[in-house]
C-alpha cells in the first residue's frame, strides 16, 4: 500500500538483513532484548530500527482503506460482474473488501451497479443516508454514470444528480479487474494520495472545453473553484 | 380460432343486438379483430363474455396504443380467450384524443380520452387499465382506483405517446461539440 511505501521509508529506514549471519546476528539482538539484557546504545538502536512514527489519521487512513465493507446491493447487470469480483478468481479479498455487508449501517462503500431508475433514486439516497461516515461511492459503469443508453423518460441521467459519487468506472459493464482497478483508485483517495487528472499528469492544462470555446467562454463558478483546488493540489 | 366467416358471423350477431358497436372486422394475419366504438365498449365485451356459444371468459391481454398520425388515435386492445375451445378474439376500442392539435397533452396538460372499465367483467384488468393510464393517460371510467402504477407516483406527462419528448441529455462529442448545448450551459452559468 502507498502509504508504506511513502511513510514508512521516509520517516524510518526499515533495514532488511543482506545475509544468514546478520539475520542470525538480529534474531539475537531479539532474543536479548525480550530476555531484558539490552542496554544503553543498544537498546536505544533497537527501538529506533523498529519503531514507526506517523500521525494518527494518516493510520486511520490506511486501516479504513484496507478494511472497506461494501454493501450488498445490486442495481442491474454491473452486479454480475462486482459478485465475480468477490469470487476466488479476482478476489477483492487481497485488498481487504470481500465482506460485502447486507444493511447499510454495517457498509461504508456503495457500489452503484447497473442503471438507476426515477424510482429507484430515493431508495438508493435513502441507503446512502443510512450508511455511517465515512462512507464512498462507486458508480459502476456508464449507466449510473451518465445514463448510458438509457437516455430515456425512466433513467436518472447519471447518479451523481441526488448522491456524491468518488469513482465513477466506464465501461458496459466494465470488467471485474476495471471494477478493482477503480477500488484501488478509491483506496488512494481514501490516503489522501489521489491520483491526478489526466491533464496534470501530461502537461495538458488549457484543453478544457471551455477553454478553447472563444473569448465568451469561461467556467461557472464552482468549476473554475475546483479546477483551481485541484491545481493547487497538484503543485504542491 | 374463428376464421373470417365466423368472424363476420359474430359481427351480425353483435350488430342484431346493438347496431352500429362494431365499426369493422380485420381478419390480418389470421388474427380476428373487431374494431369497436370506444363508447359501447362494454358492451361488446360482456357479449363475448355472456352468450352462449362464445364465452370468451379469459381476458389475456389489455393494452393501449398511440397510432400518432392516424385518426382516432389511441387504441385499448383487448385479446379475450376461450379456454375450452382454445379461440383467441381481439377487441380494438377506437379513441379520439381530446386535445388533438393542441401541444402539452402528452406533458400532462388538458383533457384525457375517456373510456368505460371493465374490471367488474375482468378483474385482471385491474392493474393492465392502470398500466395503460400510467404510459398513455387513458382514463378508464369505473376503474375502482385508477393510479398510476409503474412510474413514480408524482410523474408528470404519458411517456408511451408518440409525441412524448424521449427523454436524456444531449452528449458533446468531438463532431458536434461546437454549439452543442453542453458547452453553452458551461459559458451561460459563469460568475456574470
Amino acid at each position: 500500500m502507498e502509504i508504506e511505501r511513502r511513510k514508512i521509508r521516509a520517516l524510518a529506514p526499515l533495514e532488511q538483513p543482506t545475509s544468514p549471519e546478520e539475520f542470525r546476528a538480529k534474531q539475537l539482538q531479539a532474543s536479548q532484548m525480550l530476555r531484558g539484557d539490552l542496554e544503553g546504545v543498544d537498546l536505544q538502536n533497537y527501538v529506533e530500527d523498529r519503531v514507526v512514527t506517523t500521525k494518527l489519521e494518516d493510520v486511520l487512513n490506511w486501516a479504513r482503506s484496507n478494511a472497506i465493507f461494501p454493501m450488498t446491493f445490486g442495481l442491474a447487470c454491473c452486479a454480475i460482474e462486482m459478485m465475480a469480483m468477490v469470487s476466488a478468481r479476482y478476489d477483492i479479498a487481497r485488498f481487504g473488501a470481500e465482506a460485502f455487508r447486507a444493511s447499510p449501517r454495517q457498509a461504508d462503500l456503495l457500489i452503484l451497479s447497473g442503471r438507476v431508475s426515477v424510482k429507484m433514486a430515493p431508495v438508493v439516497r435513502r441507503i446512502y443516508d443510512q450508511m455511517l461516515e465515512p462512507k464512498w461511492a462507486i458508480s459502476m459503469g456508464a449507466c449510473s454514470s451518465s445514463g448510458g443508453m438509457f437516455a430515456n423518460y425512466a433513467v436518472v441521467q447519471g447518479a451523481d444528480k441526488f448522491m456524491p459519487i468518488d469513482i465513477h468506472i466506464p465501461g458496459c459493464p466494465p470488467r471485474p479487474e476495471a471494477l478493482i482497478y477503480g477500488f484501488n483508485k478509491l483506496q488512494r483517495k481514501i490516503v489522501g494520495n489521489p491520483d491526478q487528472g489526466w491533464r496534470q499528469r501530461y502537461n495538458a492544462v488549457g484543453t478544457e472545453e471551455w477553454a478553447r470555446g472563444g473569448t465568451n467562454s469561461r467556467p461557472s463558478a464552482e468549476a473554475a473553484e475546483a479546477y483551481e483546488a485541484a491545481r493547487r493540489f497538484a503543485d504542491a | 380460432m374463428p376464421d373470417a366467416p365466423g368472424l363476420e358471423l359474430i359481427r351480425g350477431e353483435i350488430e342484431t343486438e346493438d347496431p352500429g358497436a362494431v365499426l369493422e372486422t380485420s381478419f390480418d394475419r389470421d388474427q380476428p379483430a373487431l374494431i369497436v366504438d370506444s363508447t359501447r365498449i362494454l358492451a361488446v365485451l360482456t357479449w363475448l363474455h355472456d352468450t352462449p356459444g362464445q364465452e370468451y371468459t379469459f381476458l389475456s391481454s389489455l393494452h393501449a396504443a398511440d397510432y400518432l398520425p392516424a385518426e382516432p388515435r389511441f387504441a385499448v386492445h383487448y385479446e379475450l380467450m376461450n379456454r375450452n375451445r382454445v379461440e383467441r378474439i381481439r377487441v380494438k376500442a377506437l379513441l379520439a384524443d381530446p386535445e388533438a392539435g393542441r401541444p402539452g397533452s402528452e406533458l400532462g396538460q388538458g383533457a384525457l380520452p375517456e373510456l368505460d372499465s371493465c374490471v367488474e367483467l375482468f378483474p385482471t384488468a385491474n392493474f393492465q387499465e392502470r398500466e395503460a393510464y400510467d404510459f398513455f393517460g387513458i382514463v378508464f371510467k369505473g376503474h375502482p382506483g385508477l393510479t398510476r402504477i409503474l412510474l413514480a407516483e408524482d410523474y408528470v406527462g404519458w411517456p408511451q405517446r408518440r409525441d412524448f419528448p424521449v427523454g436524456g441529455e444531449p452528449v458533446t462529442f468531438t463532431y458536434n461539440e461546437e454549439g452543442a448545448p453542453a458547452s453553452e450551459h458551461l459559458s451561460t452559468s459563469g460568475a456574470d
